[in-house]
């Protein structure tokens, strides 16, 4: 099943280096002008996936098309995909404008007009008058840039993005991120970006495939990802998480009723979960989406009662170690610093009351 | 002596023994362009005055212009053909993962441990048995085998530095692989090739052993200038040549380690990420 209005369509495609199955069976279908993300720790597959769209590796099994074409039979030199790659891959030898004007050579254009797109492409990456300059007389930042206008200067159907932003500076990084999107916006390009950070995934994707294993283990909106992760494993990947062994014990009137491990039992709707009565579930909760309550006065009645273990302090929040009574791993709570914090902790070893939504509580299966 | 880092710091008795043993290397070299002004055809001091007659005499003889031109067509035979074939195989064994290829690179090395004399000797009785004369061309096949590990010892480090990504990068945007070659592989290893070549003509211009086995009738230049040394009143002129050779060796071989220097300095700082 082919998605006629897919920009790119990945089927069934494996690949083996050796014994060792980098990606496996794995089929996806990224819409034009979409920022996808492929995001997954280093191994899971991504980069090997992105490779093979840009055809540095070939397809051990499968197809993958583009705008359509199938393209096992099509080298990278003929394909309509550009990449940035991880270092930049700028050419040592030439000047930022040889750079940027490089694949413009196979075209045959005038030169003034050569001349006028490189310089529309120094101005769309905000780098007029750095054309002379020479890939080593460039900051990363600027490199990245380079690397994009390259790349975009030849109007491609599809932007790879190999983890362009991993080699800068956090600050930078999030400049980057902000400036990225923004250029994606504007020249209306699919966009397949490749990320270990969860973070720059959320900020920057119109949809993301978590990967692990060569498999994608869920495919979502960022906060589909975020508020409903389908798999313990996308839930841990994707920001904190505290997780509880629950049991069903029962079902009625268009809720569901379990007994969670160190919070007691909690009542959810219906449709949270389709595990049978008496059925093991896995509970997952999000450390911000427990509140922490000083005193027992301002807690709601139904308050859990524990005791802080320890406190990491983040600036405009806190991150409490929770110690609560039946439970042996603490609980990660998130608390905003909305009030003046002289030490931060000065609060270990106090009690405190924790209250949740049980809205928030998501069930996930036991594994 | 107290500022400086440690790692810096001065040490008196090492800088001696440094000086001392460039003294001991290059002070018996120096011998040569000192008595090819000499006007004495003896070797000996006190020296007798300044003369540049030996060098004047260079000039008149045609069996030596004849020796150079025989030298300088090998030479630069071998230069292109070892410097081509080292590009090939530092690119095969960088790129490729080959088996056995440690050993091959070993086995690409290896005629510079073995003597020269016993490869002399070897290809000697090959060419012999395969009843090929003895000439300029059996002298260039010696000095290929000589030449070769220079080249590839100047040219591994280049294509191993080489980030692959490059080609990738250019195949990317549109180029198939033959122009890839040209428009970004060799000029960013060029300065390795530039080394290789003025390394590699300078090993076979003043190569003796393979030419004194494998020559013909027409003598290579420094197999004139063994010819000559048996005539006491053509020393001086030996001398001359002598000196002049040094200095053109010399001045290549500076080259070719400064010109492989500058790419390496481009290569390391295009890997630098602020």
């Amino acid at each position: 099943m082919t998605a006629i209005s897919a920009m790119i369509s990945v089927r069934n495609v494996g690949k083996s280096f050796g014994t060792f199955r980098a990606v496996e069976d794995l089929s996806l279908d990224i819409a034009p002008g979409e920022f996808f993300t492929l995001l997954g720790a280093s191994g899971c597959g991504k980069t090997t996936l992105l490779r093979m769209i840009a055809g540095f590796e070939g397809t051990s099994a499968g197809e993958i098309y583009i705008d359509g074409q199938p393209m096992s039979a099509v080298p990278p030199y003929l394909r309509p995909v550009n990449m940035v790659f991880q270092n930049y891959a700028i050419f040592p030898h030439l000047n930022v404008r040889d750079n940027i004007a490089y694949g413009l050579r196979r075209l045959g254009l005038p030169r003034a007009k050569q001349d006028a797109m490189v310089d529309e492409m120094l101005d769309l990456v905000a780098m007029p008058g750095y054309g002379n300059r020479r890939a080593n007389q460039l900051s990363g930042g600027q490199r990245q840039r380079v690397a994009l206008a390259r790349a975009l200067i030849l109007k491609p159907k599809v932007l790879l993005l190999d983890e362009p932003l991993g080699a800068l500076d956090k600050r930078l990084r999030e400049q980057m991120q902000l400036e990225l999107r923004r250029l994606q916006r504007s020249v209306g390009i699919t966009f397949v970006f490749v990320t270990h950070d969860q973070e720059e995934a959320l900020t920057l994707s119109d949809r993301i495939a978590v990967m692990a294993g060569g498999k994608i283990l869920q495919l979502d909106s960022p906060a589909r990802l975020y508020e409903a992760p389908r798999s313990r494993k996308v839930a841990s990947f994707i920001g904190n998480m505290n997780f509880f062994d629950a049991r069903v014990v029962a079902r009625d009137r268009g809720r569901v009723q379990l007994d969670v491990e160190g919070l007691g039992t909690c009542d959810l709707a219906e449709a949270s979960t389709t595990a049978p009565v008496g059925a093991g579930v896995c509970i997952a909760i999000r450390p911000e989406k427990l509140v922490a309550h000083v005193s027992e006065d301002a807690a709601p009645v139904a308050a859990l009662q524990g005791r802080i273990e320890a406190t990491t302090y983040l600036g405009e929040r806190s991150h409490l170690h929770v110690r609560v009574a039946g439970r042996s791993a603490p609980l990660a709570v998130s608390s905003q610093n909305t009030a003046l914090q002289q030490d931060a902790a000065a609060g270990d070893g106090r009690p405190v009351w924790l209250s949740w939504d049980n809205e928030s509580l998501i069930v996930l299966d036991q594994d | 002596m107290s500022d400086g880092s440690y790692i810096q710091r001065p040490n008196r008795p090492l800088q001696v023994y440094a000086a001392l043993f460039l003294i001991v290397l290059y002070v018996p070299i120096l011998f040569l362009p000192l008595f090819s002004f000499n006007a004495s055809i003896y070797v000996r001091f006190p020296l007798e005055g300044f003369t540049t007659e030996w060098y004047r005499q260079l000039f008149q003889r045609d069996a030596l212009w004849a020796a150079f031109r025989n030298s300088l067509s090998v030479a630069l035979t071998v230069s292109l053909i070892t410097t081509a074939l080292g590009v090939l195989a530092a690119r095969a064994v960088t790129r490729y993962r080959l088996p056995g290829q440690s050993a091959i690179v070993t086995f690409i090395m290896l005629p510079l441990v073995v003597p020269g004399i016993i490869l002399g000797v070897a290809l000697l009785v090959l060419i012999s048995r395969l009843g090929v004369p003895l000439s300029l061309y059996t002298v260039t096949l010696g000095h290929l085998i000589v030449c070769l590990p220079f080249s590839v010892a100047t040219l591994l480090p280049r294509f191993e530095g080489f980030d692959r990504s490059m080609e990738e990068a250019s195949a990317d945007l549109g180029e198939p692989p033959w122009s890839t070659f040209w428009r970004v592989t060799f000029p960013i290893v060029f300065p390795g090739v530039v080394a290789s070549f003025l390394l590699t003509f300078t090993v076979s211009f003043d190569e003796f052993i393979m030419a004194f086995f494998l020559s013909g009738t027409d003598p290579t230049l420094p197999m004139y200038i063994w010819s000559q040394l048996r005539f006491p009143r053509e020393f001086p002129s030996v001398l001359a040549l002598s000196s002049m050779i040094l200095l053109v060796s010399f001045l290549m071989v500076f080259l070719a380690l400064w010109i492989g220097r500058l790419g390496a300095v481009d290569t390391r700082s295009e890997g630098r990420v602020e």
